[in-house]
C-alpha cells in the first residue's frame, strides 16, 4: 500500500516507512541512542529529498526525546539549569544552521553537505565506537572482567580557567557557562544541517569536557535536544517548507513501538556486544553514502527546478 | 506561457479566417477526465484523449505541463568527491511534455513547422534565463542535452511519441501516462490535425494536475502560513511523544 507524501512529493510504501521507523527505533531503544544519524540517511536512500530527509528527522526527533525526558524527569536525571545553557546555545547555533541551510540550498550544495557532513561523523563515531568496544571485549577475556577504575575529574584543565564560573547544582559543578553554551552551539549546528538530535556528539562532550556525572547526562541532553529541534522544526518549515508532517508521523508510530522492543532486547545482550554491532552498522551506512559521493554518477548533470513561469 | 496560449489562440482565429470550409475541417478533442488528482494513494495516472476529425489527415498531440525555470548543474571530481559546479538556467521549460501521434512528426511536416510548434521535445526551444545569457552556445546545446536526458529519465518528457490509433475514419485516440511525480498546474493540450504538410486545424484543451483532499490541505498550509504549520508540527510532535510515554509507562 503506498502513500503519497505531500511535502516530499513521493509516493513510498507505508509498511516499508512504518519499518524504518520500527527499526530503527528499536535499535535505538536498545542502544539508548536517538537513531536521527540512522534515519536521515536511511530516508536519502528511498529516495526523499535530502532536505525534506532532515527538516523531517529534526521534527521526529521532538517527539522521541518527548517520551524519553519524561522518564528522566519522574527520577530527577535532568540538570535543568545546565540544560538551559546547553540550550541557549543550541538555539544560536541551530538558527545560525537553518540559515546556512537555506545559502547552501541557494548555491545548489546542500545535499553534497548533508552527506559529507554524515560521512565525516559516521565514520568517526562508528570507528571510535567500533575500536573501544573492541578493546573492551579483549580486555575482559584477558582480565576476566575486571573493571578499569575511572580517571579522577581533573580540575587543572584549560576548562576551568574561563570567565563567568556558575554553579551547577544537580551536576555538582562550578564551572564557566562558556562551555555548555559552546557545546550547544555546535550540537544546534549539527541538528539543523543533519536532521540530529545531537546526543551522540553531546553525550560525551558533558561527560569528558564538563565532568557531568552519568546519571544526569541523558536526561539533560534530551531537554536540550526538545527545543533544539523543536526550534529546527519551526525554522525549516518557515524558510524552506521542507517538514512533511505525514512522513514524520509514519515514522514515529513505527519507532515508538519499536523503542519499546529495543529496550528489553537491550536488556538481555552484553553491553559490548551491543557497541560493536551498532558500531558495524553505522560504518555500513557510512561506507554506502562515501561511495555514493565518490563513485562516478551515471549522469554529471543534474537538475532542479526554480520558481517562476 | 500566457504568451504561448494567446499566439495558439490567434493562430485558431487566423485559421477560421483564411478556411473557408471550417466545419469540414474540424478537429475536436475531449479529455476522459480533465482533472488528475494526487491523492494519499496517489500512483501515477492514465490520461485518455478522445477525438474526431472531419476529414483524414493525421493528428499530433502534444500535453505540456507549466513553464518553470530550470538549473541544471554539472557535477566535477573536487578532492576526490563528486560536487555540483557548473550550472546553466533554463527559463519557461514546461515542467511536463508528452507527446502523441499518428506517424513520425519528421514525416508529417517540415523540421521549421515542428520547431515553430515544438512537436517533440527535440524541438523544443532553448530559453536561456538572465543570469546564463553569456554563455557559448556549445554550453547551451550541452546543459540543454542533460535537462532532456534528465526530464526524459525522470519520466517527464516523452522518450519517443506515443501512437494515436484511429478507430474508423473519424474517431481517435491517444493515452498519455503521468508518472507520480508530476508537477501540479495547469496543463495545456494541444491537437493538431495535419494534412500535406500543413497544419489544417487545431484545438487547446486545458488539464488540471492538482492534490486533493488531505494531501492539498498539508501542501497549502505548509506553503501559506508555513510558521504555524511549523507550530503544528512540533505540538503534534509533543503530544505523541507524551501519549507514547504514557501508554507504555507501566509495562
Amino acid at each position: 500500500m503506498n502513500i503519497y507524501l505531500p511535502i516530499a512529493e513521493l509516493s513510498v510504501n507505508i509498511f516499508l516507512l512504518l519499518g524504518m521507523g520500527g527499526a530503527v527505533g528499536f535499535l535505538s531503544g536498545m542502544f539508548g541512542v536517538g537513531g536521527g544519524f540512522l534515519m536521515t540517511p536511511l530516508l536519502i536512500f528511498i529516495g526523499v529529498p535530502p532536505m525534506v530527509a532532515v527538516a523531517t528527522e529534526a521534527n521526529q526527533i521532538v517527539a522521541s526525546s518527548v517520551s524519553g525526558v519524561v522518564a528522566h524527569t519522574r527520577r530527577k536525571n535532568v540538570d535543568f539549569k545546565m540544560g538551559s545553557m546547553l540550550l541557549i546555545g543550541g538555539v544560536v547555533g541551530s538558527t545560525g544552521g537553518v540559515w546556512l541551510f537555506s545559502a547552501l540550498k541557494e548555491l545548489g550544495q546542500i545535499d553534497l553537505v548533508i552527506k559529507l557532513s554524515y560521512v565525516i561523523f559516521l565514520s568517526s563515531v562508528g570507528g571510535l565506537m567500533f575500536v573501544e568496544s573492541l578493546r573492551a571485549i579483549l580486555r575482559n577475556r584477558s582480565a576476566g572482567g575486571n573493571g578499569v577504575g575511572h580517571k579522577r575529574k581533573d580540575h587543572s584543565g584549560w576548562q576551568h580557567k574561563l570567565p563567568f564560573k556558575m554553579r551547577f547544582r544537580r551536576s555538582k559543578l562550578y564551572i564557566s557557562a562558556l562551555l555548555p553554551i559552546t557545546i550547544g552551539v555546535i550540537v544546534g549546528i549539527l541538528s539543523a544541517i543533519m536532521g540530529v538530535g545531537g546526543g551522540f556528539i553531546m553525550v560525551p562532550a558533558m561527560i569528558y569536557l564538563l565532568g557531568m556525572p552519568t546519571s544526569v547526562v541523558v536526561g539533560t541532553s534530551l531537554f536540550q535536544i526538545i527545543f533544539v529541534t523543536a526550534n529546527v522544526t519551526i525554522l525549516q518549515a518557515t524558510t524552506n517548507q521542507t517538514v512533511d508532517v505525514v512522513l514524520a508521523l509514519l515514522l514515529l508510530i513505527g519507532g515508538v513501538i519499536g523503542a519499546q522492543f529495543g529496550a528489553r532486547a537491550g536488556m538481555k545482550l552484553q553491553g559490548e556486544q551491543l557497541r560493536i554491532l551498532l558500531a558495524i552498522m553505522v560504518l555500513g551506512v557510512c561506507i554506502k553514502l562515501a561511495f555514493d559521493l565518490v563513485v562516478t554518477p551515471d549522469d554529471l548533470f543534474n537538475l532542479s527546478t526554480g520558481g517562476g513561469h | 506561457m500566457k504568451l504561448r496560449l494567446s499566439l495558439s489562440i490567434l493562430m485558431c482565429q487566423i485559421f477560421a479566417f483564411t478556411s473557408p470550409a471550417l466545419a469540414l475541417n474540424e478537429v475536436v478533442a475531449a479529455l476522459d477526465n480533465p482533472l488528475v488528482s494526487i491523492d494519499t494513494g496517489f500512483t501515477g495516472s492514465k490520461v485518455l484523449l478522445f477525438g474526431s476529425r472531419e476529414v483524414e489527415g493525421d493528428v499530433v498531440v502534444l500535453v505540456r505541463g507549466p513553464s518553470h525555470t530550470e538549473v541544471v548543474r554539472k557535477q566535477e571530481r573536487i578532492f576526490g568527491v563528486w560536487a555540483n559546479n557548473d550550472q546553466v538556467s533554463f527559463s519557461d521549460t514546461p515542467s511536463f511534455y508528452n507527446i502523441a501521434s499518428s506517424d513520425d512528426v519528421s514525416n508529417l511536416v517540415s523540421a521549421s513547422t515542428a520547431q515553430r510548434l515544438e512537436l517533440g521535445p527535440e524541438y523544443l526551444n532553448a530559453y536561456l534565463a538572465p543570469e546564463s545569457k553569456s554563455i557559448s552556445n556549445d554550453t547551451k546545446e550541452t546543459f540543454w542535452q542533460a535537462l532532456l536526458r534528465n526530464k526524459k529519465n525522470n519520466g517527464l518528457y516523452a522518450t519517443k511519441a506515443a501512437k494515436v490509433k484511429f478507430l474508423g475514419k473519424h474517431l481517435f485516440r491517444a493515452d498519455f501516462i503521468f508518472p507520480s511525480n508530476i508537477p501540479v498546474g495547469t496543463y495545456l493540450v494541444y491537437v493538431y490535425l495535419i494534412k500535406d504538410k500543413k497544419v489544417i486545424n487545431s484545438q487547446i484543451t486545458p488539464l488540471y494536475v492538482s492534490k486533493i483532499g488531505v494531501e492539498a490541505a498539508i501542501y497549502d498550509f505548509a506553503n501559506r502560513h508555513s510558521f504555524s504549520y511549523g507550530v503544528l508540527a512540533v505540538i503534534i510532535a509533543l503530544i505523541a511523544g507524551w501519549t507514547a510515554s504514557v501508554v507504555f509507562r507501566k509495562k
